[in-house]
């Protein structure tokens, strides 16, 4: 294949990646913002959501689309919810903790991990697309004649691939606006700033708690039901997510929405378009060169809060 | 000021912290607790099950412990072997070689298990294999994989119940060159199994007269696959894939993305779709394809008595499922290993007179002297030929075409396509 149609090739990959990376990211990163908490269970959220929505749409069946939008309501609801229990169990007994609640936060990993591997199985199973078609991509080369168009082989993408870019898109705005127009929005940023102030001024600080760690747990599930799709439910299709999410947030930038969806952009670009022209290994050993630039040059991550 | 930019960088740190967690949760085979199983009265013959419940093998796993369930079940209604009954200890290995080693370990120390069993991701073979030797513990792999007949093991580790990659590759070329193509490209998995297709296949395909003209290694756990595929060349004939693992309906899938409605002449190792529904959406494009496969997963019109009955015993329906449950598909194209694996256990068991672990070495001579097994209950893949000095059977393989979502045979190999020369003798390795 030519340089430019695998090019662009490669970019619909990455921006697919980088899609749902991103929506999985904002969900760690607002955690960590809001909570000081590291969920290391955040991975396990997005693999329940891809499990849950399977569960959902092999209970409904009928229409690939009506179950699929059954699932991308019902799985993050119930994703978000668990976390809130969980938060109201694990996290606040243990009072917030940084090191106790990544041992927990462990626990919790394991627990869903196993209790879906005794009920949902070890199987990889696949949720159909509401809609899937091949779309091949022409390009245009100078002949004799002029410019002309031609579809070179194997350049093509489907619907469904750039339904995930433009949904996470909308999604990620949607966030945007939660956190800087809305009273909710200012309520989480005032309790991020300063528990103990908030606190002061009558914010009920137990139940932001829960509302973030209930709403990142729910973006996790919601990244996953978007990609099942494409890729299958599976239990132990948790842990790469988390290790990227972990790399997103480093880069971007700890607790800025904007600096964790430009690095999710970053990575999945650079993971797309070095997989294709090279190897994905290679993709793989540049992400990690860049963690470790990004914290000895700008420790505070890209688009992070510069220190005086 | 101060204050601040301490604040700031703490939470960092805890995020490092946090990352580097869920990193070491990669490397850290999970502790399951092992289940003990308690001592009967009669002394059963203890038998160590290596198996695969965790893990990217747990597909495997699962069916791999229902054939072995089956067939002990089988023997023991027929008198157990030498008058005692048969008794399976099995153990999660998590798919993991480190485990792997503690599991054999477990079961000669802790269990004094007769032997070990069962095996068959081969990076969990490499690394449990060593372990089996030291402890002097016979280890009857279902793998597949070449390492075994390569010499690279050693005389207490045995695969009499599957045939290796090598011999399956070597049978397959002279049907690829023949009737798809002479220009191939390879798409298989980063690791030993997957080099073993890589090396075996494009010595045998150079032979027929023909060429790998690309090889594309994926890492075994990729998840997305379509960045990989514009590096398959214009003039490919035939691409020949084999992946295993979780994903490999999403590679399957995005390769029918790929190519659209121009696709090349395609060949796969059922490795690919083992334990999934060829129904599945997205695999439509397959239909016209060919695959190779251990045992045909669906019943074919010549089906065998022992076939139907081996079928039957496990609780697999004619299109491969489970009885119970019509999307619960089998691992058709391997599972028969464990029970073939364990009727030759019997059979070298009985042959030597075995009475306990002091008579392990006898086990292992009398499977050595093992050479041609016909079709039969107890073997109902097919006939095998059994080479004792390699420590591995050589048998019939099958290629089928997809047609309506169903696979049927359109090709048979004789145990001869399969034969290569010698490359070990583990009788001449002591005890």
């Amino acid at each position: 294949m030519e340089l430019a149609p695998y090019l662009i090739l490669g970019s619909i990959e990455g921006l697919v990646t980088a899609a749902v990376l991103a929506l999985m990211a904002v969900g760690l990163s607002l955690v960590f913002g809001v909570m000081r908490v590291v969920n290391v269970a955040h991975g396990e959220f997005f693999m329940l959501g891809a499990v849950l929505a399977w569960f959902v749409a092999d209970m409904i069946g009928g229409h690939p689309a009506v179950s699929f939008v059954a699932a991308l309501f019902i799985a993050p609801v119930l994703v978000g919810s668990l976390a809130v229990v969980a938060d109201a169990t694990i996290l606040k007994r243990i009072k917030y903790d940084p090191e106790r609640t990544i041992v927990a936060t462990i626990g919790l990993l394991y627990i869903i991990q196993q209790v879906t591997l005794m009920t949902y199985g070890s199987n990889a199973r696949p949720v159909e697309p509401p809609f899937n078609q091949r779309i091949s991509i022409p390009w245009f080369e100078w002949t004799e004649s002029g410019l002309s168009m031609y579809w070179p082989w194997g350049l093509g993408t489907t619907t469904y691939k750039l339904a995930v870019i433009g949904f996470a898109v909308i999604l990620l705005l949607a966030i945007w606006v939660l956190m800087t127009r809305t009273r909710i929005g200012l309520i989480m940023r005032a309790t991020q700033l300063d528990r103990d102030v908030a606190q002061a001024y009558g914010i009920n600080v137990d139940r932001v708690y829960a509302l973030v760690f209930g709403l990142g747990a729910g973006l996790a599930a919601l990244a996953a039901v978007l990609i099942v799709p494409i890729q299958q439910a599976h239990y132990l299709m948790g842990h790469d997510p988390l290790l990227l999410s972990f790399i997103v947030v480093i880069i971007g930038g700890l607790g800025s929405l904007a600096g964790t969806v430009v690095a999710a952009v970053l990575i999945g670009l650079s993971d797309g378009l070095i997989s294709v022209f090279f190897t994905p290994t290679l993709a793989k050993i540049i992400a990690t060169l860049i963690v470790t630039f990004v914290l000895i040059f700008r420790p505070s991550g890209l688009l992070g809060k510069h220190n005086p | 000021m101060k204050k601040t930019s301490k604040s700031l960088l703490t939470p960092r740190r805890q995020v490092i912290k946090g990352a580097a967690a869920s990193l070491a949760l990669g490397a850290v085979s999970m502790p399951l607790m092992g289940r003990y199983a308690q001592t009967q009265s009669a002394e059963p013959i203890k038998i160590g099950f290596q198996v695969h419940r965790t893990g990217i093998g747990a597909a495997y796993g699962r069916w791999y412990d229902r054939t072995t369930m089956a067939a002990v079940e089988k023997i023991n209604n027929a008198g157990g072997i030498n008058g005692r009954p048969v008794e399976i200890i099995a153990e999660d290995d998590g798919t993991d070689p480190k485990r792997g080693a503690e599991v054999v370990e477990k079961f000669a120390t802790q269990h004094n298990a007769d032997l070990a069993f069962g095996t068959l991701f081969s990076h969990v073979v490499y690394g449990s294999a060593p372990r089996a030797g030291e402890l002097k513990i016979p280890y009857f792999v279902v793998s597949e994989g070449h390492h075994v007949a390569s010499g690279a093991l050693n005389r207490y580790t045995l695969q009499p119940g599957i045939t290796d990659v090598k011999s399956q590759v070597q049978a397959m070329a002279p049907f690829v060159a023949d009737n798809l193509g002479k220009k191939v490209t390879m798409v298989y998995p980063d690791f030993a199994f997957g080099h073993d297709h890589r090396d075996y296949f494009s010595a045998a395909i150079e032979a027929q007269g023909g060429q790998v003209i690309e090889k594309i290694a994926i890492p075994p756990t990729e998840t997305s696959f379509t960045k990989y595929f514009p590096k398959i060349p214009r003039d490919t004939e035939v691409i020949y894939h084999v992946m295993v693992g979780p994903a490999v309906l999403t590679f399957v899938k995005e390769m029918g993305e790929f190519f659209g409605s121009s696709r090349p002449e395609i060949f796969g190792f059922i490795d690919s779709l083992e334990a999934t529904d060829l129904s599945s959406p997205g695999l439509e494009f397959l239909e016209g394809t060919y695959f190779w496969e251990g045992n045909p997963r669906y019943a074919q019109a010549n089906q065998s008595e022992y076939d139907k009955a081996y079928r039957a015993a496990v609780g697999v329906d004619a299109n491969g499922a489970s009885v119970s449950d019509s999307k619960d598909v089998s691992t058709y194209a391997h599972m028969f290993g464990c029970w073939e694996t364990l009727h030759i256990v019997k059979a070298g068991m009985e042959a030597s007179g075995y009475r306990g672990t002091g008579d392990r070495a006898k086990l292992i001579e009398a499977v050595e002297s093992m050479s041609d097994m016909p079709h039969s209950h107890a073997h109902p893949q097919g006939a095998k030929r059994f080479n004792g000095k390699t420590h591995q059977v050589f048998g019939h393989q099958y290629i089928t075409k997809v047609s309506n979502s169903k696979l049927d045979l359109v090709h048979t190999t004789s145990i001869e396509d399969t034969l290569y020369p010698d490359e070990v003798d583990y009788t001449k390795q002591s005890f």
